[in-house]
């Protein structure tokens, strides 16, 4: 290699101009004086760190890992992977059982499933929103995702034999909310698919793809999953499928946090791995067809979540529903609707969250669309708690608009 | 008494003219530093900021050597704000003769220095970023000194024992009687102002220019300029020393320090015209990188920052006119029994590693002269900010949870971190994002160490030393400035000078992410700012 050719630093931080973009293009900062900002907890704070992990700072926490930064960044500079590493090298504190709970989507999910009227009922009250503000510090005002009694993964394998007999097949990554809380996203995906003449599969045991468990300093065993999931799906990859997923931040998960948070070689599986909108909308565009409804008619707002944003994927949901005929579309603003994962359930980080909502909030109330539509599970909940309005994921709207 | 009369003048506001000042300020002397530019100005402020274990002499200078490792056990001792005990390797890469590791070993021990030959496997573990094809390595007590931050200390301490600095204050001439020196000449160079004080000893620590001092005052000492290069790289790549284990050579030591680590150095002669403009060239840049690369892979394609360059102030040991008899020890000239001058004192050669025996012996000399007898307190007494081991133990005591701008302050100020004013947020708010300095420790440092220009600022708190070189610093620190001095026109010329003498240290590196943070630079001050 020939001496200083090129420049290369971890995460890209030397790329650094101090434009400070970033700072102002991040969400945390506007609510929350505390939280340093990205610029300074990561390139900036980076070079002091490797001097001596003493200059790590526990204000890094703030950071809601929603990556706007990484999207503003006009020089390529991966600021969130340096906070959330940073946070994997340094935070020497423990993850509280709160964080725990939080962070073991499928584990809790394969608790509360048999139980789930009794666990919904409870969850509801409000002496149990009280009780977990006061001793877990869960913010009493927010709402739990319902669970499901009966898992998308027993309705997908009851029908293993329908799925095979057609033509193409894809593997879905369903995620820990579509088996355990909202099998009728899974559900949904399947009518659209099986209308373009593919099937669905489940791949070989799937895990949750570990992003709580990343952000909620789980990260043995959030690796421990990376490896377990890029094995499977690299199954199917090998089987020649593609996987495809209904979750933005499972997806950007496993393609991206994988490799730069968790060292976690994800190559072989990729480029395979992709939000179902992308599928569709390619099927589409390379001659495919569907029928759907003359009389579907509804007003949808899409709200493209902060990691559709990082993949640089928002457009393709946002063709999609453009597309269905009887759809009056409205983009809604870049905005963060504040939850970030399990980020907002925390009592601190309650007020921050609903904070950098707002701006997303109003203008929706303002739109009074039928329906929001959606990539994110977690943007679903904090919208629907803080609006009131329903929120759709944009393949169920597809779905319902399907003859 | 008149206030211009002193019991000594020290000319020379680098590490040695400071550390003489404190010296004979403990042993109870009236001062006065008389300094033409800024502190640590010259090869004080230019060179690795190596805390040498006297390794690298011990081979051919033992004692140097011995020097260096006396002094490195002080310095972590007294110095700790300003110290970083890294520790150090000597490596053999397979081009070397591993041969020569026994030979280094043996007069390490022989000096008194700590040199234990461990296996190549180890070394590649306690340094990630070392060459792995090492064969061989011997670990040593190195370490990394801030020049600035010791010079800036002993300063202090020689002004809280009662002495008096004079900063961009040139002296003009000696006032002279018969074969005695009584005082100097000066003359701000801000200002203008002439003034002369008096003092029946005039010690000249001004390192390179020394020569020239000594021949105002009428005496000739034999100095040569060597020029060292040194290239700057925009993080730290290591966290121990690394140097080649082999006979001293170029490009052969790489340093960490505070937020970056330093390769160097060349050695070039120069003539004396050449000593206060020095500049690198594209050969020691290219020479530099790759001897660099061969210790540490990692910098062929690590960011550069900047290139400077020292000039070594070093003396013929006697008064050889071929100058062949060139010492790198410490020379003390009592000109009263070398040249029959009376009241004027040269301490020179030496190192930044040893500045402090040398100031104990010219001050030995100044205190003979004037026939005080008070022994030397400088090896046991700590510098102000360095009564505490540790930065952590610092910042734990001052604030409950300190931010990372008060974590960075306790690093680079020790103790005094806690002087720093915190009376409302906007004393809490950055000046300086990339080595995080507050709006409270740049005004300590206009108010307590003698800042008036934003390169006097930047040598006592690192504000324009990170990446960005200035880029967002440098306007908000010249408001401060401003303030204190109550005159914007000024410190509009200051702010352009500061960000011209950044550019000198980019341009002979100026590519890839330097020369585009360079640009930017540019297009803020010059098209934003009407600069």
């Amino acid at each position: 290699m020939k001496l200083q050719e090129y420049t290369e630093s971890k995460h890209n931080f030397e790329e650094c101009m101090k434009c400070t973009v970033c700072t102002a293009y991040c969400p945390v900062l506007q609510v929350n004086p505390r939280y340093p900002g990205p610029k300074q907890a990561g390139p900036d704070g980076e070079r002091l760190r490797l001097k001596d992990p003493f200059f790590f700072h526990y204000a890094l926490k703030y950071c809601m890992n929603c990556k706007r930064c990484e999207v503003a960044c006009p020089s390529d500079v991966k600021v969130a992977d340096l906070i959330q590493a940073a946070r994997i090298k340094y935070d020497r504190s423990k993850p509280k059982l709160r964080d725990r709970i939080l962070a073991s989507t499928d584990f809790m999910g394969s608790l509360a499933r048999p139980f789930a009227p009794v666990v919904n009922g409870v969850t509801g009250l409000g002496v149990t929103k009280t009780l977990l503000d006061a001793t877990l510090k869960i913010d009493r005002n927010r709402t739990f995702p319902k669970y499901s009694g009966r898992s998308f993964e027993r309705w997908l394998s009851r029908r293993e034999k329908e799925q095979a007999a057609f033509p193409e097949q894809v593997s879905y990554f369903h995620g820990c909310y579509v088996n355990y809380n909202f099998p009728q996203l899974g559900k949904d995906l399947v009518k659209v698919l099986n209308a373009l003449g593919v099937g669905v599969r489940l791949l070989d045991k799937e895990k949750c793809c570990g992003i709580a468990m990343i952000t909620n300093g789980m990260t043995e065993q959030a690796t421990r999953h990376a490896q377990h999931n890029v094995a499977v799906i690299g199954k199917a990859v090998a089987e020649g499928r593609k996987v495809v997923t209904t979750s933005s931040s499972c997806t950007l998960t496993i393609r991206e946090e994988y490799p730069n948070l968790l060292g976690v070689d994800n190559a072989a599986v990729r480029d395979s791995l992709m939000i179902a909108t992308r599928f569709v909308f390619e099927k589409l565009e390379r001659g495919a067809t569907l029928r759907f409804r003359p009389d579907f008619h509804k007003k949808v707002a899409y709200h493209t979540p902060c990691h559709m944003e990082k993949l640089g994927w928002g457009v393709f949901s946002e063709k999609i529903l453009r597309m269905i005929p009887g759809v009056e579309f409205t983009l809604l603003d870049s905005n963060c609707c504040g939850i970030a994962g399990t980020y907002g359930f925390k009592k601190e980080n309650y007020a921050a969250s609903q904070a950098i909502g707002a701006p997303l909030f109003d203008q929706i109330r303002t739109i009074n669309p039928d329906v929001v539509a959606c990539d994110c599970e977690t943007c679903k909940w904090q919208i629907e708690m803080s609006t009131g309005y329903a929120v759709a994921n944009p393949i169920s709207i597809l779905a319902e608009a399907l003859e | 008494m008149n206030h211009n009369e002193f019991d000594v003048i020290i000319i020379g506001g680098g590490i040695t003219g400071a550390g003489t000042q404190r010296d004979c300020a403990m042993r109870g002397l009236r001062t006065l530093l008389i300094e033409r530019s800024d502190i640590a100005t010259g090869a004080t402020g230019r060179n690795h900021g190596l805390l040498h274990s006297g390794a690298r002499y011990a081979v051919n200078d033992p004692e140097s050597a011995e020097e260096c490792i006396k002094e490195n056990m002080i310095l972590r001792r007294i110095a700790s704000h300003c110290v970083e005990e890294t520790d150090g390797l000597f490596i053999t890469l397979p081009e070397d003769d591993l041969g020569y590791q026994q030979t280094f070993v043996e007069a390490c021990r022989k000096a008194g220095i700590r040199a234990e030959i461990i296996d190549p496997d180890l070394a590649r573990r306690l340094e990630p970023s070392v060459n792995p094809d090492l064969i061989g390595a011997v670990r040593v007590p190195d370490g990394s000194v801030d020049p600035f931050r010791l010079c800036a200390a002993n300063m202090l301490d020689a002004k809280l024992h009662g002495g008096q600095v004079r900063l961009h204050t040139e002296v003009t001439g000696f006032i002279r009687e018969g074969d005695t020196i009584r005082g100097v000449h000066t003359r701000n160079r801000t200002t203008g102002e002439e003034a002369d004080y008096y003092a029946p000893v005039t010690v000249n620590a001004c390192g390179i220019w020394g020569q020239h001092i000594a021949e105002l005052a009428g005496v000739r000492i034999g100095m040569y300029p060597a020029k060292g290069a040194l290239l700057v790289f925009a993080h730290r790549v290591n966290n121990r020393v690394i140097n080649r284990c082999r006979k001293p050579s170029n490009a052969d030591i790489l340093v960490p320090g505070d937020t970056v680590c330093i390769i160097g150095t060349t050695s070039t002669r120069i003539p004396f015209e050449e000593c206060d403009h020095v500049a690198v060239t594209p050969d020691e840049v290219t020479l530099l990188i790759t001897e660099g690369a061969k210790m540490a892979p990692a910098l062929s394609s690590t960011r550069i920052l900047r290139a400077y360059a020292g000039v070594r102030p070093l003396v013929s040991a006697d008064n050889d006119p071929t100058g062949r008899n060139i010492s790198r020890g410490i020379v003390c000239l009592d000109h009263e029994i070398r040249d029959g001058l009376k009241g004027f004192v040269t301490i020179t050669g030496g190192k930044l590693m040893t500045y402090r025996l040398m100031a104990e012996i010219a001050t030995d000399t100044v205190c003979r002269k004037l026939q005080v007898n008070k022994t030397c307190q400088t090896a046991d007494t700590p510098l102000p900010g360095s009564e505490e081991r540790s930065y952590e133990a610092v910042a734990q005591k001052i604030w409950e949870t300190p931010s990372m701008a008060q974590k960075a302050a306790a690093a680079r100020l020790g103790t005094r971190a806690s002087s720093i004013q915190t009376h409302d947020r906007l004393d809490e708010a950055l000046i300086c994002e990339c080595e995080e300095v507050s709006v409270g420790e740049v005004n300590a440092a206009i108010e307590r160490l003698d800042a008036s220009t934003l390169t006097d600022l930047r040598r006592r708190t690192r504000i324009g030393m990170g990446t960005c070189q200035g880029e967002f610093c440098a306007c908000r620190a010249a408001g401060l400035l401003a303030k204190a001095h109550g005159c914007v026109e000024k410190e509009r010329d200051d702010l352009a000078n500061f960000l011209q003498e950044r550019w000198k240290g980019n341009f002979p590196i100026g590519w890839g992410d330097t020369l585009r943070e360079a640009e930017y630079t540019q297009w803020v001050y010059k098209h934003v700012l009407g600069l």
